[in-house]
């Protein structure tokens, strides 16, 4: 059975997860790479689970990387389907392991983070992408291919798992700003 | 503690960063918020130091910047409190030909809409004047009422105007 249905990503034997504290910079989990799991690990799946949880409470948040809750695994969550600014959409998923295959047609955007709660950036990311990676629980591999708000989404989760922030890609000496509205 | 203003301005060189904010390390003052730049090449330099000194014990330690020709100046900040701003953000970008009046106008018309501009760049180049402006617009602004007025105040001008929502992401 192919893990994306009428192009949404099908989540399977998730378990209802907890809400964990989200950490923020300068904490030095955020700043370390994440290191790969085995998606079918148990403990794993309960953090699949958990970052789901989080990501659904947290007002305006559409993505959570595992260091995000303080947890150094190649995990992020995602889901971009309310947002106004996406055009391809996968519905809300967890990826296990995933790595970028293809990016292209970069575009400037301003980006905000859980984790950063005092600035915002103007960052460039590909507007085109596509990253492998594998689904909790049933271990599937998938390959999302994704354009405009989802693909900047999918690259902004991947940097956290690489250990970077938005602040490490912004635009130059003046694209940082204060952020002025908490969500 | 209280807040202090410090400008630097003038001619550019290297190490005129690490210069002042050795001696301010030294009295143990805490940086907070700064902007610099080159303006047609000018070290300018804004920032506010939160320290026990006096500004004119702050003056007096860089008087030897002011022997080399550069404008400094210590003055103490007003406390404030930043007020919650709940407006929207707009990049505002300007340009065309150099004349007389074209920062006044446009912000004019920004200013009459209860726009706050909260970052500000202009450039002189060759042939072309350009103003970059960040700007916060109250939630209730009728943009569309004053994108009109922008372009119809650069028409006059014989410049470009254009106003694009920046709202961030939180992803």
């Amino acid at each position: 059975m192919s893990a994306i249905v009428d192009g949404r990503i099908v989540m399977s034997g998730l378990a209802v997860g907890a809400v964990l504290h989200v950490v923020t910079a300068p904490d030095p989990v955020l700043s370390t790479p994440c290191v790969d799991v085995d998606p079918r690990d148990p403990a794993v799946v309960r953090l699949a689970a958990d970052l789901l949880a989080t990501q659904r409470v947290s007002p305006g948040c559409v993505g959570l990387a595992a260091n995000q809750v303080g947890i150094n695994w190649r995990v992020f969550s995602l889901d971009v389907s309310a947002h106004p600014k996406a055009r391809t959409t996968h519905g809300e998923y967890v990826l296990i392991n995933p790595r970028v295959e293809a990016a292209s047609r970069n575009e400037k955007g301003r980006e905000g983070c859980l984790s950063v709660p005092d600035f915002t950036g103007d960052v460039k990311r590909a507007t085109r992408i596509a990253v492998r990676g594998w689904l909790p629980a049933s271990g599937e591999e998938v390959v999302i291919e994704t354009d405009a708000f989802e693909a900047r989404a999918l690259q902004h989760e991947l940097d956290h798992l690489d250990g970077a922030l938005f602040l490490d890609r912004v635009a130059g000496a003046h694209a940082v700003f204060a952020r002025k509205t908490y969500l | 503690m209280s807040v202090l203003a410090l400008t630097v301005l003038g001619h550019d060189r290297p190490g005129i960063i690490a210069e002042v904010t050795g001696v301010l390390a030294e009295l143990g003052g805490n940086l907070e918020d700064s902007s610099m730049t080159l303006l047609r090449g000018h070290f300018a330099w804004t920032l506010l130091v939160d320290t026990e000194a006096r500004p004119e014990d702050l003056e007096s330690r860089l008087s030897g910047l002011r022997a080399e020709g550069l404008v400094v100046s210590v003055l103490p900040l007003p406390e404030h409190r930043r007020e919650g701003e709940t407006g929207n953000a707009f990049l505002l970008s300007v340009y065309g030909a150099d004349r007389a009046g074209i920062v006044s106008a446009v912000t004019r018309v920004l200013a009459d809409h209860g726009g706050n501009v909260t970052d500000l760049t202009t450039r002189l180049g060759a042939d072309l004047y350009l103003l970059t402006a960040e700007v916060e617009l109250p939630t209730d602004a009728d943009v569309t009422a004053l994108e009109a007025q922008l372009k119809s105040t650069a028409l006059t001008l014989g410049v470009e105007a254009h106003l694009v929502p920046v709202e961030p992401d939180v992803l």
